[in-house]
């Protein structure tokens, strides 16, 4: 570990520490712990949004694999941003207009049952945990390359961090966590991007044709199919990614952070901007680290391309801007790692033990203290099962919790919202159907069973083909809240006119006018 | 900020209002006309790209469709977001009306 990157390390370390004591000095309420007391503006929100969404994964791994395999290293960027879409024009408005803290707050506030509630739960938190190991084994896996720990203790750092984050400071804390890192993030991103393109001579078309024959694919490296070869599962897991976002309990969770539909909406729009402009700028990354780091030295680093953009960073900048990436990678880790234990302590503390064991009879104080403890059962969880997965190739766990979120949340948001037929039993079928069967096809997919051995966790034949269910899974979703719906009798109109109402005009959560 | 308890409002009443179902039927209609537009766009590209090679040829330089399809895609996102939000100002100022109009009627 060199002299700059020590500093830089500390220097984050210190800032993000200074943030939590600040914010640990305005966070005496649920709803401060939570949502940091829905007092976020458009733009900060917006900044926290693209920090929680701009994990490790899509910084080095996309750069990496734009790196190692051209244009199909790009192809999720383009999913990832969509989502955007449906974020902002299915969901945002309604859940922020009918929820509190969390994903289950909104469902039940059309259907107040226990059973209801418990589901929802329960898809947020093994949606929480599968991208939590895959975080904190990759950012285990990265802080060991950065700064040359062992793997243990990488893991126990980052998971130390993140704790100490969410449990002192909660959720004004990890905001401005994801807000700071957002803007490093972004300012080291286009420095690096502008030393790129100098070397172009700032000419795309230059660039391109250089590209050509940079790498021994050639022109092949400009075009799909160099890493998707199979049709269906390129599909399936485009299908997850961009209807995924929409049911991603820390992306969902953000919408409780502002006060009213309006700033959610304007929240959208920047997290809409900053996310697209970074993902245009992983192309110059990726095809910088192809052309002057090299395929061979990008692999030796890392199989994954994961060091592509900090190797990059040190041929492009020497020691000084190798570090500052490392320590935007570092705290890029953090702050989205301590986004989804929040995430996951509102669905324990507040749905499982407040809202269902305690049926809500729970004082403002026994609150507090249940989502700190729920903060600390769901990190400890979280850092034991990453240091049991050292060995496991989690890389698919994120697109899988991207898969079961649009399964099993997505169906049962949209349901809630925009069917009047809608109602408990159907809610129940949407979010177990659609959580069951995504994960039952990948517990049968090449994910978990490959016949040579160390490839997957299980060695023997596949039974299912596809490595991302979602073209499966997110139809059975949407069918079994039908079919649930349909077989029960159960239909309450008067309680979807007043979801309908408040959902479509935010009246009651709006300051009315006297 | 005062929040009204929803326990006093008549939900019934303006949820059958005729300006409130005209609202909700045309901000549906513009939702979902508009999400199964950006969507088939998306969902066509790894279509196009994984049983065609329409999109390999070259455009400008070595640049093929596929990126400028790709960069498309982009710039659809960030007009639509802003095409969005046009629009739900517009919806917002009728729920405003809506809202007030009750008020009035319940004003007593």
């Amino acid at each position: 570990m060199s002299v700059p990157s020590i500093v830089m390390f500390l220097l984050i370390v210190g800032i993000t520490l200074y943030i939590t004591y600040w914010a640990s000095k305005r966070t005496s309420t649920a709803s401060e712990f939570y949502t940091a007391g829905g007092g976020l503006k458009g733009w900060q929100n917006g900044l926290a949004i693209s920090g929680d969404y701009l994990s490790a994964a899509s910084f080095l791994g996309i750069a990496g694999s734009v790196a190692l395999y051209g244009y199909d290293g790009f192809y999720f960027s383009i999913g990832y941003l969509v989502a955007y879409l449906v974020v902002l024009y299915i969901v945002a408005e309604p859940l922020r207009n009918l929820g509190k803290f969390t994903l289950a707050d909104m469902i039940t506030a059309r259907f107040e049952m226990a059973k209801v509630r418990g589901a929802a739960a329960l898809s947020t938190i093994v949606i929480v945990l599968f991208y939590m190991i895959a975080q904190l084994v990759g950012a285990g896996a990265l802080i060991q390359l950065l700064f040359g720990i062992p793997y243990w203790a990488a893991v126990l750092i980052v998971g130390v961090m993140m704790t100490i984050y969410v449990l002192f400071g909660g959720m004004t804390a990890t905001s401005w966590v994801q807000i700071i890192k957002a803007v490093l993030l972004m300012f080291g991103t286009a420095i690096i991007s502008i030393l790129v393109l100098l070397k172009f001579d700032f000419s795309i078309i230059r660039m391109f044709s250089e590209m050509a024959t940079a790498t021994d694919a050639g022109e092949a490296y400009l075009n799909p199919g160099l890493l998707y070869k199979n049709g269906i599962n390129t599909i399936s897991t485009l299908l997850a990614l961009v209807l995924g976002t929409a049911g991603l309990p820390h992306i969902l969770m953000r919408f409780f952070t502002v006060k009213d539909a309006q700033t959610a909406r304007s929240s959208v729009i920047w997290a809409t901007w900053i996310v697209g402009i970074f993902y245009v700028l992983t192309i110059f990354l990726g095809f910088g680290a192809a052309a002057f780091v090299g395929k061979e030295t990008i692999v030796a680093a890392n199989p994954a391309g994961n060091m592509a953009a900090p190797l990059l960073a040190e041929v492009l900048g020497g020691d000084i801007l190798f570090a500052f990436v490392s320590a935007v990678a570092f705290a890029t880790i953090l702050a989205v790692v301590a986004g989804l234990v929040l995430s996951g302590a509102s669905a324990l503390s507040h749905d499982i033990y407040g809202q269902i064991i305690k049926k809500g009879n729970i004082t403002e104080k026994e609150q507090v203290v249940a989502a700190r403890i729920g903060s600390l059962v769901i990190s400890v969880i979280s850092i034991l099962l990453a240091l049991g997965a050292q060995t496991l190739n989690v890389a698919f766990l994120v697109s899988l919790a991207f898969c079961i979120a649009g399964s099993a949340n997505l169906p049962v948001i949209i349901y809630t919202i925009y069917w009047k037929r809608f109602n408990s039993n159907g809610a129940v079928w949407a979010i177990l159907g659609g959580l069951i069967t995504a994960l039952v096809l990948v517990a049968l997919s090449p994910n978990v069973w490959n016949p040579e051995p160390g490839k997957a966790i299980f060695v023997g034949t596949p039974l299912v083909s596809l490595t991302n269910p979602a073209i499966i899974s997110v139809p059975v979703g949407f069918i079994c809240g039908w079919l649930g719906t349909i077989l029960s009798k159960e239909a309450d109109y008067a309680k979807y006119n007043e979801v309908e109402v408040r959902a479509q005009t935010g009246i009651s959560v709006n300051k009315v006018s006297h | 900020m005062a929040r009204q308890n929803s326990k006093n409002i008549d939900y019934e009443k303006i949820a059958n209002s005729q300006s409130f179902r005209r609202l909700s039927k045309k901000k549906n209609s513009f939702l979902w006309t508009m999400t199964v537009i950006f969507f088939v766009l998306y969902m066509l590209l790894p279509i196009l790209t994984s049983y065609t090679k329409i999109l390999h040829q070259k455009a400008v330089g070595e640049i093929t469709w596929v990126w400028f399809y790709s960069f498309g895609l982009f710039v659809m996102v960030w007009g639509l977001a802003h095409f969005y939000v046009g629009r739900a100002n517009k919806f917002d100022k009728e729920a405003k009306e809506i809202i007030d109009e009750y008020e009035r009627g319940a004003g007593q």
